[in-house]
């Protein structure tokens, strides 16, 4: 694989950074988008622009394709076993939000136990909490080992007889950990408890094969996905979105409407109100042709040889020390220099074009739990190569030596 | 942009030596502040004698070099001022770090200015200026008896 040629379909790497080449290392932040993917939100706008699934005229029936087109590129990308289980959201957030306020709604009773890990994202926490408010319900943490890693053991010894669904993360944003979720999900479903895949970081950097893991629901966040923002994707087991009531209501999501009642549309409908991000779902098409073309085993391959190579070199600088020891590391490298707090990395980093991400990652359970307020996060994509480390361990060695370390 | 503006010796000195980073025994005001973008904190601590003016202060907290070298300063500045004084450099200071090229108040000395000016480099910074104004921030919460822990995203 030619990384050059990859990079070259990205527009933002043509152009100077105050200065400086580009050397973007925050893409489990947002990834950048190829040029594909802009031309394609440009073209629809310009000459192709109508609403989707209400009017006859043709230009509605051609956009109506188009975004139903994305649906099925998104249901063989995720190997669904229907194109009515991709739900398309805002964002991971809304997709999460939408698991945990219906089920919550449905299923949750005071007493009941939620399952989450200390290395969920806010996004994984905040939405079940609301529960914790309006149900009564109790949130317990799957805790960390010493490696920071979430193994099987930790997640079996918090399941008890009240836990009614488990929410994880595919692969945390803070220590790059994958987690082994198919067999997470396969102890839960044997003890009857449904799984929510929080897929942010997992779908930009790995296969997913939801047939295959099996889980109930997976969300995805599209702008870390080489796609647009303002867009993610909720992918649920058929059964759970029949079951579950529906998220918002609005036109587009019912199928009769009385003054006595209303009677919902068929899926996917049901939980798609009101006029959707149609612009960001047709381009996303773009996006999931992109990393088609490439080969998800060839990006999982590239990343991780890139990654492998930061790991070392960022483990020979001494004043450097990297966050958890993942057993599986996907394209996230989170560290700490003894001295130095990681906005004044970010902001010396940044004079030299060097983007990396500095903050508690929106994890503040788990930096809590390592009694960190904050850390210094690397996070590659496609595009990036290993002269980025070498480019980001220079920088790094000047911000030591503009704080005397 | 050049780095050492920003991180001026001084800076960099006051970030790694914060001076009354403790807590003042007997205080009688004090208040919270955080960022909860970045999850630095710090809480200043006052006493104040029968005339409101500043006895002792201190703070506790963390952050980056910027949030303690600020916090750290304004502890040195204030400590001997009384409330009037105190607000007018607290305000003459929130309009530097934003706008203004120089310092006006007339409650600090030449020397006093020249030490809180090498702040000043912040504004080109966006996205650091309130590291820069938490703990002053949080000082006017405590002078003023807020009783809120401060949240300085919501300034």
């Amino acid at each position: 694989m030619n990384i050059d040629n990859i990079k070259k379909e990205f527009p933002i790497f043509d152009n100077k950074v105050q200065n400086n080449d580009l050397v973007y290392l925050d893409s489990a932040n947002s990834s950048q988008k190829p040029q594909k993917v802009i031309n394609r939100i440009y073209d629809f706008y310009t000459k192709e622009f109508s609403n989707v699934g209400r009017s006859v005229h043709y230009l509605a029936v051609a956009a109506t394709n188009f975004y139903e087109n994305t649906r099925t590129s998104v249901q063989k990308y995720i190997n669904a076993e229907f194109a009515d289980e991709i739900v398309f959201t805002k964002g991971a957030t809304e997709a999460i939000n939408l698991v945990a306020n219906t089920f919550g709604q449905k299923f949750l009773k005071e007493g009941d136990e939620v399952l989450l890990t200390e290395l969920e994202h806010h996004s994984n926490y905040v939405p079940w909490h609301f529960l914790r408010k309006a149900k009564n319900i109790k949130i317990n943490f799957a805790e960390i080992n010493d490696e920071g890693q979430i193994t099987i053991e930790s997640i079996e010894k918090k399941i008890t007889k009240k836990t009614k669904i488990i929410a994880l993360t595919h692969l945390s944003n803070v220590t790059g950990e994958i987690l082994p979720i198919k067999e997470i999900i396969s102890l839960a479903h044997s003890k009857g408890i449904p799984v929510l895949i929080d897929g942010c970081q997992g779908a930009p950097h790995l296969k997913l094969d939801m047939q295959d893991i099996d889980c109930d629901f997976y969300a995805i966040s599209c702008h870390k996905m080489y796609g647009p923002t303002g867009l993610g994707v909720l992918y649920a087991k058929r059964k759970w979105l029949e079951e579950l009531p529906p998220y918002q209501g609005g036109g587009g999501m019912i199928n009769e409407v009385n003054k006595e009642g209303i009677t919902y549309g068929e899926l996917p409908n049901k939980y798609e109100a009101g006029t959707m991000a149609t612009a960001q779902v047709i381009a996303f098409n773009e996006s999931i042709k992109f990393m088609e073309k490439i080969g998800i085993k060839n990006i999982e391959k590239h990343e991780n040889e890139i990654i492998k190579y930061g790991e070392e070199i960022l483990r020979k600088n001494n004043s450097v020390k990297l966050i958890g020891n993942p057993k599986n590391r996907g394209g996230v490298l989170s560290f700490n220099i003894d001295g130095i707090h990681p906005h004044d990395i970010a902001t010396v980093l940044d004079e030299d074009g060097v983007a990396i991400r500095a903050g508690h990652h929106c994890c503040q359970i788990l930096h809590k739990k390592l009694n960190l307020t904050a850390s210094a996060r690397a996070s590659v994509g496609i595009y990036n190569t290993k002269e980025d480390f070498d480019k980001l361990n220079e920088s790094i060695n000047k911000c030591k030596k503009v704080f005397d370390i | 942009m050049n780095l050492k503006e920003l991180y001026q010796e001084i800076i960099l000195d006051h970030g790694k030596n914060p001076r009354n980073l403790r807590k003042s025994e007997n205080f009688n005001k004090d208040a919270k502040g955080h960022n909860p973008l970045c999850g630095d904190n710090v809480h200043i601590f006052l006493k104040l004698d029968e005339n409101k003016k500043i006895e002792d202060i201190s703070f506790e907290g963390s952050g980056c070099a910027i949030s303690m070298a600020s916090a750290s300063i304004m502890t040195e500045l204030l400590s001997g001022k009384n409330e009037n004084q105190t607000k007018e450099i607290v305000s003459d200071f929130l309009e530097m770090i934003k706008k203004k090229d120089i310092l006006e108040s007339k409650n600090l000395n030449e020397n006093e200015k020249t030490k809180l000016m090498c702040l000043s480099g912040v504004k080109k910074y966006p996205m650091r200026v309130k590291c820069a104004t938490l703990a002053w921030h949080t000082l006017t919460s405590a002078v003023n008896n807020d009783q809120v822990d401060l949240n300085v995203e919501k300034l």
